[in-house]
């Protein structure tokens, strides 16, 4: 398990038999799969299912009981872990947007590299611009979160995230607030970066959205992965009668 | 005498209850103006201790050692439940028996803490101790979910602490705040009682020197404080308001 031998072809995130309980609800029984560089993979199921815990385990907001979780090869589990070298490697979304309220967008998406980072004003807000302009937020700069939507708050954390550079993104229901105009454009968002090649991991309940941007899918169910699969098979070829009763009531 | 002066000569030798005798007599006007600089120093001082305190006090409430929670605790407890009257004469009575002394002179023994020391000591952990409580309301005020965001960007405890918590905290706490630092200024009268020279101790003086002057006293002492805390609060709305952001707080 050494944390140098990491190279591309392997997967960039690769969770093992990761079991966590919260007292003693165990929400994940076992739970493992890997995501290769530039590969996007969405994670579906009912709620209270472990699919947010899982992914919040990946970069250490949730630690794990039993398994193993491996971001570019190095342990996540380890309690030596130097956390801001992982969190750098790993972005995150919430659901809830969670922007820095006393802070404009600008400076939601400057904090980070800035105060984290200790890289120089100047260059960071060039990029914090871009970041901005990327996310089609342009002329939103100075606004509070206060005065933006829903939909424009969630991608000022998308830019939020990614002024950190990171390797993988992980997405927790970020459009499950939204209300249903705005959830387009903060796909549309995701979309883009899928398609640049961002590794990313999504916990969706936007079907439509999986089925088109989705490299894998993985159904979970009870703290198990059920079935997973290519969205070309999972939708049309479902076996499991749990997956089957999920998606004949969503879609 | 000129002729503001004469005025109030004459209304009090008209209206013998109606001596504002601080107007004309230099004497008297000297006592209140020591009397006001006095409060006001006596305020601003304490002002500033116990909101010091109280970020101090607050930091420690949520420390990792139950020990220091626990004395945290007991600190608030005491001041915040027994009257500030009792605790500056608690202060300056009994603590002041064990203070060392010193003798500037060679003849006289005068303690290193003299009362408007104790004054400041006891005012400052009395407001101190509620102040501690309002900054704690405002912290537990962020969002859980705010501070996640900031530590999956890489902020470590001490940086979410200073960039993200105590930022929003202090805006939730202002208003709060507010009120018990106009309650401070207004206690710090109680320090009459161990003989401190602020404003209420210096008009008792006139007027039991001249209680012709009661009626006077008593109005420019109400007009004192309404100015005294009407420049506090100005000053609180005014910081209040240039800290307001869109969408947050009260």
């Amino acid at each position: 398990m050494s944390d140098t031998a990491w190279t591309p072809d392997q997967p960039l995130v690769s969770i093992r038999d990761v079991h966590k309980s919260f007292g003693d609800l165990e929400v994940l029984k076992g739970v493992s799969l890997d995501v290769m560089k530039g590969e996007v993979i969405c994670i579906i199921g009912p709620s209270g299912s472990g699919k947010s815990t899982l992914i919040r385990c990946v970069n250490a907001l949730n630690t794990i009981d039993r398994g193993s979780i491996m971001v570019e090869g190095q342990e996540v589990h380890d309690p030596d872990l130097d956390k801001l070298e992982l969190r750098k490697k790993v972005g995150m979304v919430f659901q809830q947007y969670n922007l820095f309220p006393h802070k404009t967008a600008l400076e939601n998406v400057m904090m980070a590299p800035l105060k984290v980072l200790k890289q120089p004003p100047d260059e960071v807000e060039k990029r914090a611009r871009a970041l901005i302009d990327r996310v089609n937020l342009t002329g939103k700069e100075g606004a509070y979160p206060g005065e933006l939507s829903g939909g424009q708050q969630q991608r000022v954390a998308i830019a939020r995230s990614l002024a950190m550079n990171p390797d993988v993104m992980l997405f927790d229901e970020v459009t499950a607030a939204l209300d249903p105009e705005t959830v387009n454009e903060v796909l549309l968002a995701i979309k883009d970066l899928a398609q640049d090649g961002m590794t990313c991991i999504l916990v969706t309940h936007e079907m439509g959205f999986a089925r088109e941007v989705a490299d894998h899918i993985y159904f979970t169910d009870r703290g198990i992965i059920v079935e997973h699969g290519p969205p070309t098979t999972f939708f049309s070829e479902a076996k499991d009668p749990r997956t089957q009763e999920f998606l004949s009531q969503i879609l | 005498m000129n002729g503001f002066q004469q005025f109030f000569y004459d209304l009090a030798q008209e209206h013998p209850k109606w001596n504002f005798i601080y107007f004309y007599d230099p004497t008297q006007t000297e006592r209140v103006v020591d009397g006001f600089w006095m409060t006001v120093q006596l305020s601003v001082i304490c002002v500033i201790l116990s909101v010091i305190i109280g970020v101090i006090g607050a930091w420690i409430q949520g420390a990792h050692s139950k020990t220091l929670r626990l004395v945290m605790q007991g600190y608030i407890q005491f001041f915040r439940n027994t009257p500030p009257l009792i605790q500056l004469m608690f202060f300056y009575f009994a603590l002041g028996q064990f203070t060392p002394t010193y003798s500037p002179d060679g003849w006289l023994e005068v303690p290193i803490i003299s009362n408007v020391g104790w004054a400041i000591i006891s005012l400052s952990f009395f407001a101190g101790a509620f102040n501690v409580e309002i900054f704690r309301a405002g912290i537990e005020a962020v969002p859980e979910s705010t501070q996640e965001a900031a530590e999956a960007l890489g902020m470590n405890r001490l940086q979410i602490y200073i960039y993200v918590v105590l930022p929003l905290a202090f805006r939730v706490s202002l208003p709060a705040l507010n009120n018990n630092l106009v309650n401070l200024v207004k206690t710090t009268t109680q320090a009459l009682a161990i003989a401190v020279p602020e404003l209420l101790y210096q008009m008792i003086s006139i007027y039991n020197d001249y209680s012709t002057a009661q009626n006077a006293c008593m109005l420019l002492l109400f007009i004192a404080y309404i100015v005294l805390v009407g420049i506090l609060v100005f000053g609180m709305h005014r910081w209040e308001r240039h800290m307001r952001i869109p969408g947050y707080g009260v």
